[in-house]
């Protein structure tokens, strides 16, 4: 087993130098796999995750469903008013929840639905930073033992607790990881992590015709955007009174409390709406016009 | 989850999107389905009950059932192409929806008919993330998931079949982590589902055919 609470991960941090350190020596001790193995391991997914971002830019065409698509290359060529380091992450962010609607290779974190958000907030830690390509894979291993937590104290599925345990959860994995890729303590990668969970409590799962696309492509921007401010802020100081450890906790319990529509049946929130109902229904006619090209 | 929590199951699998469950998850069905009926299927019958049903043209079931019985993995980037690959490798395959009772909501029927000729019903579910059960094989209920090698024995309900089965595996050096006995009635068929630590070889398999009472043997691998 991982690491089931944050506070025993920041402990064996301490001692090994980082999150993503000690969730690698964990791992090697369980699975009986070396160090060398389980950091190539974790550079081939990296890998994969680059090429779903390469591959979700490029999309210009809308998904098997029609729901989504070319939102990523819309942004990357957008004005950036951010700046282009923020744009950049939401475009790597729609680029990869692209790529899994049309089919194509991703790397579930925690969840298909969910797997942009890592990448997009890593990548950009790590871009405006010019970090290494071993302290990325560092970090994917930090943002892992982090989403175990979760998996651990509440769960990582919509189905059981809505959207706050997919992009709430892939967000926390991200700031913490990418607190730590920005040369954060273990403490202040908790914060992050809280912040940016205490962000999405009670984010419901409303999938449109019960597709993962629509609005799941956009809430991996709007995570991004979450995971990105918690960094911010826990790199400046700002403390979150409740640790992180709680948060999750109470994101399980919120998810427990949710209506069954509102986890992942399509029958409530966005989806239970006039348009989210039209929409849905022509997704899922059968013999639609719309293909994967 | 059945499986042991490691990383890699928080960060990974590499898969084709866009669903755990409705993708990912049905491509081990149909390629589990595959090992139960012996290899490349001639023609499939597929039916799609519940979720599978409703939201599975969107999500790339179909596809990802196909694919399964070609033998494809979970990540294989050709899964959007199944159709024309299983054209390609004279693989029939036909779709229908119905409701299958009370079962799991992401569940599938598949009819296969074997390159010999012969039919095999298998029905299984995608229960969440990725992970499957298959729960039906001809008449037989089961619980089989593809975490381990799989051996499935049909035989003769009578007494002596299964120790002399358990005893090739110890004499084969393959150790049981799992077994489940199935009859349809007091001295008819019945089928054995036993998982192993490790894939039980072409010897141990032919060894077991042999024995009396036993009618037919099949080693299905871990997907």
């Amino acid at each position: 087993m991982a690491y089931t609470t944050f506070a025993a991960l920041a402990d064996a941090a301490r001692t090994h130098g980082s999150l993503g350190m000690a969730a690698l020596m964990l791992e090697s001790d369980e699975s009986g796999r070396d160090i060398p193995t389980l950091r190539a391991a974790m550079e081939a997914e990296l890998a994969v995750m680059e090429e779903s971002i390469t591959d979700g830019r490029a999309i210009r065409s809308r998904s098997r469903s029609g729901l989504t698509g070319g939102d990523a290359a819309r942004v990357a060529d957008g004005p950036a008013v951010m700046g282009t380091a923020f744009r950049d992450a939401l475009a790597d962010a729609l680029a990869v929840g692209e790529t899994n609607a049309r089919m194509g290779r991703i790397v579930a974190a925690p969840t298909a639905g969910a797997s942009g958000v890592v990448p997009a907030v890593l990548f950009a830690a790590a871009r405006t930073n010019d970090a290494s390509r071993p302290d990325v894979v560092n970090a994917l291993f930090a943002a892992g033992a982090v989403g175990a937590v979760i998996a651990s104290r509440a769960t990582l599925s919509g189905a059981a607790g809505g959207c706050q345990a997919e992009i709430g959860a892939a967000a926390a994995m991200a700031a913490a990881a990418g607190t730590e890729l920005r040369g954060g303590t273990p403490d202040a990668c908790g914060q992050a992590a809280a912040i940016a969970l205490q962000a999405q409590l009670g984010l419901v799962c409303d999938p449109v015709g019960g597709l993962v696309e629509l609005p799941c492509v956009m809430r991996n921007a709007t995570g991004t955007a979450i995971a990105l401010a918690a960094i911010e802020l826990a790199l400046s100081g700002v403390r979150f009174p409740i640790p992180f450890d709680e948060v999750v906790v109470a994101m399980g319990q919120v998810g427990r409390s949710l209506p069954p529509s509102l986890r992942e049946t399509a029958l409530g929130g966005l989806a239970a709406t006039p348009t989210g109902r039209a929409m849905g229904e022509r997704a899922c006619a059968p013999g639609g016009e719309t293909s994967v090209d | 989850m059945a499986r042991q929590r490691s990383i890699f199951d928080i960060v990974g699998p590499v898969m084709v999107g866009p669903s755990s469950s409705h993708t990912a998850g049905a491509v081990r069905l149909g390629a589990l389905a595959r090992a139960i009926a012996g290899g490349s299927p001639r023609s499939a019958t597929i039916t799609l009950h519940g979720s599978f049903a409703s939201t599975g043209r969107g999500h790339g079931t179909d596809l990802a059932i196909i694919a399964g019985l070609l033998g494809l993995a979970p990540d294989d980037t050709r899964i959007p192409d199944a159709r024309a690959l299983a054209a390609a490798h004279g693989l029939e395959v036909r779709f229908a929806e119905a409701d299958l009772g009370d079962v799991h909501p992401n569940t599938a029927e598949l009819v296969i008919e074997t390159a010999a000729g012969e039919h095999v019903t298998v029905r299984g579910s995608s229960v969440g993330a990725g992970d499957v059960e298959i729960t039906l094989i001809d008449d037989f209920p089961v619980r089989l998931t593809g975490e381990l090698p799989t051996l499935g024995v049909i035989h003769q309900d009578q007494p002596g079949v299964v120790a002399a089965v358990s005893a090739h595996l110890a004499a084969g050096n393959v150790n049981i982590a799992s077994m489940q006995v199935y009859r349809e009635r007091r001295g008819a068929r019945a089928l054995m589902v036993i998982e192993t630590d490790t894939i039980v070889g072409d010897e141990v398999a032919k060894a077991i055919a042999g024995l009396g009472g036993v009618i037919g043997v099949r080693a299905v691998p871990a997907v």
